[in-house]
């Protein structure tokens, strides 16, 4: 037995138990957080989902996305419009609502195919001011398409049920805890997670991972060697709009009401800062990242007594959503300057165990 | 027919404007090939330094003021950032301008708050008659101001010598490099440029009839972001008819808007974008945009 051999195998036991140990972890969570960190966590879920959607797109194929909050606002509202039941006077088919998610996540998909005559041919940062548009045509129609939307004031969304289990605020008790909306989305919330991660890995370990990163490195070179490059293009693009769509339905479900402010252009913004920050074109980046950028402004609210320079909203100084706002934003601009490959990459190569294109 | 003429001028007027951001815009990625998503941010900082000083010193002084600011802040983000970075992949780049816009508009917007703040321009909102037609002096005043620079920018851009090295360095760096153009100072004056550039466009997109700077401001400069794209990126005609088009687009949208109530209020803040989708899906480089062609 070389060295060489033993070493890996010892480095791939330690990452199964420390894995294994995080997975540990997560689950037990919901029995002691308050309602507020729960909530952060389910946040930052949505955010990572979403945030592995815009990382196969921008930071495995090279084709920048501003439009990625139109594809959350498609999602959230789809679900809306197939679960409700028309009870408030807005448009509501009243589907059960499992179907209705499914349902959602597919119309985000068709949104994204949609577009594919445009995402298809444009390449890079065009398609990143071409996709603008796909934000400003959203908001004008959240705002305008009361039946659908409910306008300005946003609509309810009805909670998910499952297997006759609804995750809603009727409380349950387990193991003496009892459980709100928050402690049971938040099982819901790592489910989807660890399936969307494991099917992104999936894609950008096999052949179309390949071919995706091959048309970033090299277009023509791609092509040449039998890549069909806008085939490719817009079909991650589909791919990508349809997890924007899956974590909107997860961040309709956490807010329990969607309003079309928030689907704006900051939105978008947020999310190529968290891929850029966590590190391009890998998973863990993407989820590294949205935790972050997630979980900065909740942390910077909840401590903001004890903080320097930052201060409650409405009091004149720094208020925490711009004092994560400046951290993120010159965290993008750092981490691209001196550490190319984001959080993740740098953490991977520190360690020196696996070559950082094979860390996915 | 009065009004059918009263909007296109409007139109035209605000399609200068649009266009002075354009050619700052395009000016940035001929020289260095980045597509600079902080140009909405230079814009509010020029109008920002304008508004703050004009009731100590004046106007004119502030207008200049705010030309010099944005200027240098445009020069700061290449000197203190674009400079630094060792990669050679432009649309990382880019994302490095998300960055710097995110901090950028952070700061003005919440300086800003939730004022509206005048500029003090001297045209106030009077208007001028010419038989059936009326026009705001501050439309007109835009018109001339953004020809007149925008002639201005184009001798120097074909005649100087900033401007013949600007652009054999959009043809080849590495040549222009060779034939001793510093390619340094070449993409700061871009910079600096196109920072000034917006400074001016800022002033004429916060007099009447808008109200003045505030924190959508920011959000009528991306508006240039169509029109370059539509026009072509690397094509400063592009610039300059995608910036009258996306003008003359919002203006019509705007203006006929009783008439096209089934598609919601608002329709002229999204016009623009409706018109660069369309546009893109029958030509994909844009109007004037050079076709990509690549020697394998």
């Amino acid at each position: 037995m070389s060295e060489a051999l033993v070493k890996p195998l010892r480095a791939v036991r330690s990452r199964t138990y420390a894995s294994a140990a995080g997975a540990g972890v997560l689950l037990a969570l919901p029995f002691y957080l308050d309602r507020f960190w729960l909530q952060a966590g389910l946040f930052a879920m949505a955010a990572a989902v979403g945030a592995i959607g815009i990382n196969l797109l921008t930071g495995a194929t090279g084709q920048l996305s501003m439009g990625h909050a139109f594809f959350l606002a498609v999602g959230a509202y789809g679900y809306c419009v197939f679960a409700a039941d028309g009870g408030d006077g807005l448009t509501g088919l009243g589907l059960p609502t499992w179907l209705a998610a499914v349902l959602a996540v597919l119309v985000a998909g068709v949104a994204g195919g949609l577009f594919s005559p445009i995402s298809g041919r444009l390449s890079g940062a065009y398609l990143g001011i071409a996709t603008l548009a796909l934000v400003f045509i959203g908001q004008h129609v959240m705002f305008n398409a009361h039946d659908l939307t409910g306008g300005a004031n946003g609509r309810d969304v009805p909670p998910l049920s499952l297997f006759g289990l609804t995750f809603d605020d009727r409380e349950l008790l387990v193991a003496a805890v009892p459980f709100g909306s928050a402690e049971k989305l938040w099982y819901a919330g790592l489910v989807l997670l660890a399936a969307g991660a494991l099917f992104a890995r999936g894609v950008l370990r096999g052949r179309p991972g390949r071919a995706m990163n091959a048309i970033r490195d090299h277009r023509i070179a791609a092509g040449v060697l039998g890549v069909p490059v806008a085939r490719h293009r817009a079909a991650v693009f589909v791919l990508s709009s349809m997890y924007a769509g899956l974590a909107g339905v997860l961040l309709a479900l956490v807010f329990q009401r969607t309003v079309p402010d928030y689907f704006g252009i900051t939105l978008s913004l947020e999310y190529l800062a968290m891929i850029v920050i966590g590190g391009l074109g890998s998973v863990s980046g993407a989820v590294a990242g949205a935790v972050f950028v997630s979980l900065l402004p909740q942390l910077l609210t909840r401590y903001s007594d004890a903080l320097p320079l930052v201060s409650a909203p409405g009091t004149g100084g720094i208020a925490p959503g711009e004092a994560s706002r400046y951290l993120y934003g010159a965290a993008v601009v750092l981490v691209v300057l001196f550490l190319p490959g984001g959080l993740v990459g740098t953490a991977v190569r520190r360690r020196g165990t696996t070559h950082p294109r094979e860390e996915r | 027919m009065s009004t059918f003429a009263e909007i296109l001028l409007n139109g035209l007027s605000l399609g200068s404007v649009y266009a002075l951001i354009a050619l700052g815009f395009v000016v940035i990625f001929r020289a260095t090939e980045v597509v600079n998503f902080a140009h909405a941010s230079l814009l509010l900082a020029g109008g920002y330094v304008t508004a703050v000083l004009h009731d100590d010193i004046g106007f004119w002084p502030a207008l200049l003021a705010g030309i010099a600011g944005a200027a240098l802040v445009g020069a700061a983000v290449e000197f203190l950032v674009m400079r630094r970075y060792r990669g050679s992949d432009h649309s990382v780049l880019a994302i490095v301008t998300i960055g710097v816009d995110i901090l950028l508009t952070t700061e003005l917007t919440r300086r800003i708050g939730t004022d509206v703040l005048t500029l003090g321009d001297p045209w106030g909102d009077a208007v001028l008659k010419a038989g059936p037609i009326s026009l705001a002096h501050t439309r007109i005043a835009a018109f001339v101001a953004a020809a007149l620079l925008i002639t201005a920018f184009l001798l120097a851009f074909r005649y100087t010598a900033w401007g013949i090295a600007m652009r054999a360095a959009a043809e080849s760096a590495e040549t222009a490099a060779l034939m001793g153009v510093r390619l340094g100072r070449v993409s700061l004056g871009a910079w600096a440029v196109a920072g000034g550039l917006a400074a001016v466009a800022a002033l004429f997109l916060t007099v009447f009839p808008t109200p003045g700077l505030e924190r959508a401001t920011s959000l009528a400069a991306l508006k240039a972001f169509p029109a370059a794209i539509l026009g072509g990126l690397d094509s400063t005609t592009g610039a300059l008819v995608g910036g009258l088009t996306v003008g003359v687009t919002e203006s019509l949208a705007t203006g006929y808007q009783s008439d096209l109530t089934f598609l919601g209020r608002g329709l002229g803040d999204l016009a623009p974008y409706l018109v660069m989708v369309a546009i893109l899906l029958v030509r994909p480089a844009g109007l004037f945009g050079t076709k990509e062609l690549a020697r394998v």
